[in-house]
């Protein structure tokens, strides 16, 4: 038999055992017994040498063409092998992939906290800027400087918690509304132009039902300057609306009474959970109150340190729970004191 | 404000559709917040007008079966009479009197007519069918008022007018609407028909109307037989009165009766419902005097002396001292013997009119606000009278209101009217006037209006506006029923209201922007926030009011009265006292929490309330923030991924404080043992301090407090820290170069007594270590047999790393060297490896 029939028989030959090889082990053995430096093809090989020089370019070419033929068919068969077994693996590793995953432990901010960053992030970009101020007042930051005079009947929109102070003492009681902030803001500022939130806690002496709390937040605005008219005052808050509440939301401005803004205005949303048609919750008005607003009365912007005569400025303020009830549809403020994990943990 | 459609319409035609008239009115400042409809389409109850007519009852038979039951033969237009079965007490008296001279008109209700059940409690609909009644054939009725949803009357059936036409559906005849508006106290104006109806007026352009006021001055003059002497006119402005004689008191007609319940108030009698009226009406409240109770005829307005009493209207005796006036002393309409009413607040007893009143003296006054609202505090009764004087009523308006209702008074109680009016006025109205410029309409509102645009829109509501400076300037003069105006911003409102809100155009602020600047404070309060959820707690936000209960509940010790602020007024004694630490609050949270789930954390920032040093500048308290962290259950939530039962303890609240404090970048805070604190674990609580100021303290909450709380689980741990001083503390951060170089890690296992604190052998390590060390890491802690009693083994990995070269062993083993004899020398420690 010729060289080249050998080459042609060892091929047919190895090939097919290859296909009997069923694991990486059996592979391993092939190799070694066909390609191996003792392998078949290399004893074959050692035959080259013996043939006369005419026929030993053909059979070297043929030679390497079968080396290379094994040596690819060797490569299949390794890379069908490790399919197969890591197919065998992954069958051996599937888990269900609809057992709850491994949750990391993050917590949540109270609601009104949430909705206090809302508020400030869109007041901010208009430029207001926070400014606290205390929650036990006097009553002439509460009220007096706030265009309410002892005995002014408009005292009776805020029930008030007092404090119990020794006689002589300087009557003290739990802000009724972060008003009093505007007071501080202007002397900080004044006579140059400002612009600032008010947020915080604040107390009214007040049965506690689903609807009212005798705690809750509240969050004033405030812009004073030379030019700040009360289109610029709507400008603001239909700009505000619509960064909460999305753009081209309905809206109505109706006068209102404020003792420390003049004019006042009642600011309304159409009530997005009925689409104006009216429900409970907006009293089948189809409206729903989101803040009370006006030009700042020019008695406060004088207590304030300014001029009203040549500059003017509006003020603006909010209920963050309130908000946020209509937000998620909460039916009961009280939870937001509650410190109720069943209450914390949907928001 | 309760105002009915049919008595507003007397003031001014309404032609607008009435919901469209609501919102009209609530865009101009009086919000409409309801309508209640009464009988009408849309009523709880509507009066079918084919099935509920106005009958004519024409004769009144025995039963012949029933002693208690009555027939009535009724004539309700439509041919022939139909009989009625009916219990009727009222029609008892005409019972076998034959064909009645005078017809009675009822309400005649026809089988499937719908009807409140009389007899029910509360209101339940029925509908009427036909039934024999002690076998007679009952398919109709006359109504109580109750049945018509009228009143709660159901003892007889309602008597109408004689006038009432036949067969007019009652819907037609006593149907309405009634407008519920919320007045705002700047719309005291609105406080009457009248006044609303002036503002419909004005927005529709429609004319005012003024009701009937003929008086027929029948008696002799009023002038010297009544006298009025006012002692303070500075709290009594304006004090007119009148006299009518021979009136006979009686019930008041069923129109006026129903007026007022539609308006909110229970008809009493003529006399005093005509009082009502007239104020509801116009806006003006008055007093009727029985004037043959008043000594002398003569009425003095003065203060209260020492030692008066007074009985009011509601049988109620007032010590007349500065308590009834809110710090002043009390006004007084008084006769020469003494005390008759509380001014413009309650009438008195004594002077009271009653079922035998023939002379009537009639008080129409304007009072100080002030005193009437400081009164009426005083008693914690605020009528409708006061309401309106405490907002101020109109000072031309008194003899308005006594002409009217002397014309009322004659014509339905009869009598004499004496001829004048005693006018005491000695503080006349001084009419406020204002030069209103089209340039601060545009400053204040943003609208270019002409001077002349701007009267036009002024004068419907009853300005007088003249153009001055050749069209420059309005120059405007409120009505006397505006005594709300006295500024040129209340105008530039009046002129926003009129033009409308919804008008003015949106604009954004064009003026320069204020300087901006940081705000440290709520910055911390931010990233505090979002490292602890980060961390896995979540935020509560509880009271600032507690109890003494609370706070001693958490640490007896707090529980000192004297440091609290405290509420003069409290709503209930668990919400007395404002809080000096958010502990008590918080915890509550933390065992409420716990009944219901294995494993809660939270936490708070929230101010408390520190009284001040006596004699300090400020008055109010400090109010620094506090942080507080609650935690306690199972270290991690139950799942199918961790077996861990393990339940949470010091090191997890020490780990996320250590944490926050890290990521904060405040540095060097030390953890010392606090044994003596009586709301923590003596063994498992620190004191946490940075160079000797205390931030706050830490631990696990004493086994008596838990009790107290009723917490159940193992151990709950708590911690508070004052974020101001931790805000102080925080510092910027900095970036340290990274070594491109290897680190070197080296472990050393050391033996040390139990007595010497970690953060001691670590600093020890740290100090002999030097600078080439990068981080320390303490990864493991044994006590036991093998290191002896008293002795502890910590086993530290430590990092060294060179900015600029490759660590050498021989420097390594150098400083281990070094950090070896340092432990040994400075901690007694021995080296394990
Ligand atoms: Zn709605």
């Amino acid at each position: 038999m010729s060289l080249i029939d050998q080459l042609n028989q060892l091929e047919q030959e190895a090939l097919a055992a290859l296909e009997r090889a069923a694991d990486l082990t059996a592979l391993a053995e092939w190799k070694s017994a066909y390609l191996g430096k003792q392998g078949a093809l290399s004893r074959l090989s050692r035959g080259l040498g013996a043939l006369p020089a005419e026929e030993r370019p053909a059979a070297g070419a043929r030679f390497n063409a079968v080396r290379a033929t094994l040596e690819q068919a060797l490569e299949r068969a390794e890379a069908q092998l490790k399919r197969i077994a890591r197919q065998h693996a992954f069958e051996a590793d599937q888990v269900d992939v609809t057992l709850p995953g491994r949750a990391p432990a993050i917590g949540r901010l109270h609601p009104t906290t949430q909705m206090l960053r809302t508020i400030y992030s869109v007041l901010g970009e208009m430029g207001f800027q926070v400014w606290e101020s205390p929650e036990v007042e006097t009553d002439e930051f509460n009220f007096q400087l706030l265009n309410m005079p002892p005995d002014h009947p408009a005292r009776d929109m805020w029930d008030t918690f007092y404090i119990d102070t020794a006689p002589g003492e300087p009557t003290l009681l739990l802000r009724t509304h972060t008003s009093p902030g505007q007071i501080y803001a202007m002397r900080a500022n004044a006579p140059n132009p400002v612009r600032a939130i008010l947020p915080g806690k604040c107390y009214r002496y007040e049965q506690v039902t689903a609807r009212h709390e005798m705690q809750f937040f509240q969050v004033e605005g405030i812009a004073i300057g030379e030019q700040i008219s009360f289109a610029d005052l709507k400008g603001t808050l239909v700009a505000f609306a619509e960064r909460l509440y999305g753009k081209g939301v309905k809206t109505r401005f109706r006068p209102s009474y404020f003792p420390f803004t003049e004019p006042s205005v009642e600011f309304d949303i159409e009530c997005f959970l009925c689409g104006g048609a009216g429900c409970r919750v907006c009293k089948h008005s189809g409206w729903l109150e989101i803040l009370g607003a006006g030009m700042i009365h020019p008695t406060v912007l004088r207590n304030g340190g300014y001029d009203p005569e040549k500059v003017s400025g509006f003020a603006f303020g909010m209920g963050p729970e309130r908000m946020a009830m209509l937000r998620y549809g909460i039916d009961d403020i009280r939870w937001f004191f509650s410190g109720d994990e069943r209450f914390l943990q949907q928001f | 404000m309760r105002v009915p459609l049919s008595w507003l319409k007397e003031f001014v035609d309404i032609t607008l559709p009435v919901e469209e008239l609501a919102e009209r009115l609530t865009r101009a400042g009086l919000e409409c917040e309801g309508i209640e409809r009464i009988g009408i389409e849309g009523a709880d109850l509507p009066w079918d007008p084919e099935k509920i007519v106005i009958g004519s009852i024409l004769e009144v038979r025995r039963h012949p079966n029933a002693d208690r039951l009555v027939l009535a033969d009724v004539d309700y237009g439509a041919g022939a009479p139909h009989t009625v079965v009916t219990g009727a007490p009222n029609l008892f008296p005409y019972k076998d009197k034959g064909r009645l001279p005078q017809p009675l008109k009822g309400v005649f209700a026809r089988e499937g007519a719908e009807l409140y059940d009389g007899h029910a409690e509360g209101w339940v609909k029925m509908r009427l069918k036909g039934r024999l009644v002690r076998g007679i054939m009952s398919d109709a009725m006359l109504c109580s008022e109750k049945e018509l949803g009228l009143s709660e009357d159901h003892e007889g059936i309602l008597i109408l007018p004689d006038d009432a036409p036949v067969g007019m559906p009652l819907r037609d005849y006593l149907g309405d609407m009634v407008l519920k508006f919320d007045v705002l106290p700047n719309m005291a104006r609105c406080l009457s028909i009248l006044g609303v109806a002036r503002e419909i007026a004005a927005l529709t352009g429609a004319p005012l109307r003024m009701p009937e006021m003929t008086v027929v001055e029948d008696g002799p003059p009023i002038e010297g037989r009544v006298r009025v002497t006012i002692e303070e006119p500075d709290l009594c402005p304006r004090f007119t009165a009148t006299l009518i004689e021979g009136v006979t008191v009686g019930p008041s007609p069923l129109w006026m009766q129903r007026r007022l319940i539609m308006a909110g108030m229970r008809p009493i009698n003529n006399i005093v419902d005509i009082s009502n009226y007239v104020m509801l009406e116009l806006g003006g409240p008055n007093h009727m005097f029985d004037a043959d109770r008043v000594a002398d005829q003569h009425l003095i307005i003065r203060l209260a002396r020492p030692g008066e009493r007074l009985v009011t209207l509601d049988n109620k005796e007032h010590n007349l001292d500065a308590s009834l006036g809110g710090g002043m002393l009390p006004l007084l309409v008084c006769d020469p013997q003494g005390p008759l009413s509380l001014a413009g607040v309650m009438g008195g007893a004594s002077s009271e009119v009653s079922a035998t009143t023939t002379r009537v003296l009639l008080e129409v006054a304007v009072w100080d606000p002030t005193i009437i609202r400081r009164m009426s505090s005083a008693l914690r009764a605020r009528s409708e009278a006061s309401k309106r004087f405490e907002r101020g009523v109109d000072y031309e308006l008194p003899p308005l209101v006594q002409r009217r209702a002397l014309s009322l008074l004659q014509r339905i109680a009869g009598g004499r009217v004496a001829k004048g009016m005693i006018d005491n006025y000695p503080r006349p109205w001084k009419p406020v006037t204002l030069d209103l410029t089209p340039r601060e309409v545009r400053r204040i509102i943003g609208i270019s209006l002409s001077a002349a645009e701007i009267a036009d829109l002024l004068r419907p509501l009853g300005f007088a506006c003249d153009l001055i400076d050749n069209g420059a300037a309005v120059r405007v003069t409120a009505p006397s029923s505006r005594r709300d105006i006295t500024m040129l911003a209340d105008l530039c409102e009046e002129v926003a209201r009129m033009y409308g809100y919804d008008r003015i155009p949106l604009t954004l602020m064009a003026d320069a922007l204020p300087e901006q600047r940081n705000n440290p404070s709520l910055e911390l309060e931010l990233r505090v926030r979002d490292l602890l959820a980060g961390a896995g707690l979540d935020e509560a936000i509880t009271y600032s009011l507690t109890s003494m209960a609370a706070v001693a509940a958490v640490n007896p010790a707090d529980a000192d009265a004297s440091l609290y602020l405290r509420l003069a007024n409290p709503l209930t004694p668990e919400r007395e006292y404002l809080r000096r630490s958010l502990l008590p609050t918080l915890l509550e949270a933390l065992a409420q929490n716990l009944r219901e789930r294995e494993r809660v954390l939270l936490f708070e920032i929230g101010r408390v309330y520190l009284k001040r040093a006596p004699g300090s500048d400020d008055p109010r308290p400090e109010e620094p923030r506090r942080l507080a962290l609650a935690l306690a259950g199972r270290r991690y939530e139950r799942s199918w991924h961790t077996p861990d039962e393990t339940v949470m303890d010091f090191f997890d609240l020490k780990g996320i404080v250590e944490t926050l404090l890290a990521r904060l970048n405040v540095s060097g805070v030390q953890f010392i043992p606090l044994t003596d604190d009586p709301r923590f674990h003596p063994g498992r609580a620190a004191r946490l301090e940075r160079d000797g100021r205390v931030l706050g303290v830490i631990g696990e909450l004493h086994p008596e407090v838990c009790e107290r709380l009723e917490i159940a689980v193992p151990r709950a741990m708590a911690a508070e820290l004052d974020l101001e001083l931790i805000g102080a503390l925080v510092e910027p951060v900095r970036y340290r170069a990274i070594s491109r170089y290897p680190a070197t890690t080296q472990d050393l296992s050391l033996v040390a007594a139990i007595t010497v604190p970690a953060d001691r052998v670590a600093a020890t390590i740290r100090k002999y270590a030097g600078a080439l060390l990068e981080s320390l890491t303490l990864f493991d802690v044994y006590e036991g047999e093998q290191v002896g009693a008293g002795k502890r083994s910590l086993t530290y990995r430590l990092v060294f790393r060179a900015p600029d070269r490759t660590l050498n062993d021989a420097e390594i083993a150098k400083i281990r060297q070094k950090i070896v004899r340092g432990l040994e020398y400075d901690l007694g420690a021995t080296i394990r490896g």
